[in-house]
């Protein structure tokens, strides 16, 4: 008599259980789909602010100081580096990027950010061995693959007698 | 109107590349790779020109204008040195924005001290 209960209460155990881990499967799918949402909503807005604000500062490059369109790129450019590079040395620009993830990373903004955190995460281990060495251990790979694939197409376009 | 169409263009690169880091197992690392391979894929054909046309500085501001900027600086170097120009004209156009990343780097390397 006394195991048959025994039986009975693991089998009632077990089954909440289950029932448990299949209510917590559902939730969590569930709350993933809406991070999800949330993730690429706010990767969108922000990601879209930074780039208004560098035409923003295209524009008001060329009508204060009357230099070209593409000078200004390139200012704007050196500008939001300095920005971003700022914000992580001060220690705020990791919350950001955990927060808005893509909408930071993609950017200019991140190039900087994955350099600067680089080099100060490894300032302790001295300037050569260092962060002389660690300098472009995120940011290598954007330039290894970004001039092979400029190096491939570029031939492509040149050897096709493509003229600018 | 410049700006508006640089916050969508920009917002829907931000958006397309949140999407595949959340359903694929890419890291920020990868998808930024394969962004800058895109722009100079685009820029064989001067497509991304006309996009920085109608975009303006929001089509300057995604790491895909870093490929952009490779092949065009190489193919405007080509244009006057032949085949070696490739070589030669690759970093003309990114020149300003690698350095001043370097420079800007190791001077907040030398007087901040890193956090946590």
């Amino acid at each position: 008599m006394n195991l048959y209960i025994f039986f009975i209460c693991i089998h009632t155990i077990n089954g909440d259980f289950m029932k448990n881990s299949k209510y917590e499967r559902i939730v969590s799918n569930n709350k993933a789909e809406e991070t999800r949402v949330r993730n690429a909503v706010v990767a969108f807005l922000v990601g879209g602010l930074v780039g208004f604000i560098g035409e923003a500062i295209i524009e008001i490059l060329c009508s204060v100081f009357k230099i070209s369109r593409t000078d200004a790129g390139t200012y704007m450019i050196v500008i939001l580096i300095f920005i971003a590079s700022l914000c992580t040395a001060l220690g705020f620009f990791d919350k950001l990027v955990t927060k808005c993830k893509c909408g930071l990373l993609i950017p200019i903004t991140g190039f900087a950010h994955s350099m600067t955190s680089a080099t100060l995460d490894y300032k302790k281990e001295g300037p050569i061995s260092g962060f002389g060495s660690n300098m472009f251990k995120l940011a290598g790979s954007v330039i290894l693959y970004g001039v092979v694939a400029a190096w491939f197409f570029g031939m492509i376009r040149f050897l096709l007698g493509g003229k600018i | 109107m410049l700006l508006i169409n640089s916050f969508l263009f920009c917002g829907i690169v931000c958006l397309i590349s949140q999407i595949i880091l959340d359903n694929t197992k890419l890291t920020p690392g990868h998808i930024t790779s394969i962004l800058v391979i895109v722009g100079a894929f685009l820029d064989t054909f001067s497509l991304y020109d006309r996009i920085i046309v109608y975009v303006g500085g929001g089509a300057l501001v995604p790491i895909t204008s870093f490929g952009h900027s490779l092949i065009h600086g190489a193919l405007t170097k080509a244009n006057s040195l032949g085949i070696m120009g490739i070589l030669t004209g690759m970093f003309d156009l990114t020149a300003a924005g690698i350095t001043s990343a370097i420079i800007i780097s190791f001077v907040l390397a030398l007087i901040f001290k890193p956090k946590n």
